[in-house]
């Protein structure tokens, strides 16, 4: 009931790209701007909640619920990538005691 | 309260807190940023009447994931991490490199046409947890399995990274 309003009143599809475009160039921002990895994890998870965002709108602009199941399926490999990468930083942080990823290029050479 | 001013409050906060995310010069309160943030992702959820991916959402990432970030923020003791001060370059040319991504895909979509919807008799409950999980054991129960059997590996592979043993890591 709600959804027909809300896409009726002056706020279409175009508002919810727009945003979510706007969450997903913030996230990439974030990973080229930060040196802590664990806060370059947390764009990452930015970037999946804008794409997660944008596929709800067009999953209830066409009235279909396909959308909102690709969102549990992006969660699931948020939720595995998370666990594992943050495994590895903990283990970086045993090694280097120091989560700054310019101190990582150690493969580069 | 018209649900324009809604969207447009929901949508300026979601975007500060965004943006206060990777701003904040420290860890800890980027976290509690990006949480908040999840929280109002959650509610343009609930605006656009998926209920049950809302809950799910914090439930699961301000619940679940973001309380694994803090744990391991508070393990690694991190609170006197500096903040993102690297070369001038290396901060403008992160900015011109986001800013021209935006600038692209906001020209690309502004002109998109999006096709008008032949809204189905039951567009209304479409993101209720009924009609979901019947979609889900039905057409998409091949991905739903494929799904636990990556769960089963990112948790083999967090164990055996996390171990402290001489003869892994050897």
């Amino acid at each position: 009931m709600l959804l027909a309003t809300l896409f009726e009143s002056g706020i279409s599809i175009k508002h919810y790209m727009l945003l979510a475009t706007v969450l997903f160039a913030i996230g990439v921002f974030g990973v080229l701007y930060r040196k802590n990895a664990i806060i370059l994890l947390m764009c990452i998870e930015l970037m999946l909640n804008a794409v997660n965002l944008l596929l709800v709108a067009f999953s209830t602009y066409f009235g279909k619920a396909d959308g909102q199941l690709f969102v549990f399926f992006i969660m699931v490999v948020a939720a595995a990538e998370a666990t594992v990468g943050l495994s590895i930083l903990v283990l970086l942080y045993r090694n280097a005691r120091t989560t700054d990823i310019r101190l990582f290029n150690k493969l580069k050479n | 309260m018209s649900l324009d001013l809604v969207f447009y409050l929901l949508g300026g906060l979601t975007i500060g807190t965004a943006l206060m995310v990777v701003l904040s010069s420290h860890p800890m309160r980027s976290v509690l940023y990006l949480v908040l943030t999840f929280f109002l992702i959650s509610a343009n959820y609930v605006l656009m009447n998926a209920q049950f991916v809302a809950i799910v959402n914090i439930i699961v990432y301000a619940g679940a994931i973001m309380v694994l970030f803090l744990f391991v923020l508070m393990l690694l003791n991190l609170d006197k991490e500096n903040g993102p001060k690297g070369p001038i370059v290396m901060t403008i040319s992160a900015v011109v490199a986001a800013g021209s991504l935006l600038t692209v895909v906001v020209a690309a979509l502004r002109d998109a046409v999006i096709a008008q919807p032949v809204l189905p008799a039951n567009a209304a409950n479409a993101g209720l947890v009924e009609n979901l999980g019947q979609l889900l054991f039905t057409k998409y129960v091949l991905p739903f399995e494929v799904s636990s059997v990556l769960f089963i590996a990112a948790m083999v592979g967090a164990v055996l990274l996390a171990k402290r043993d001489k003869q892994i890591i050897d």
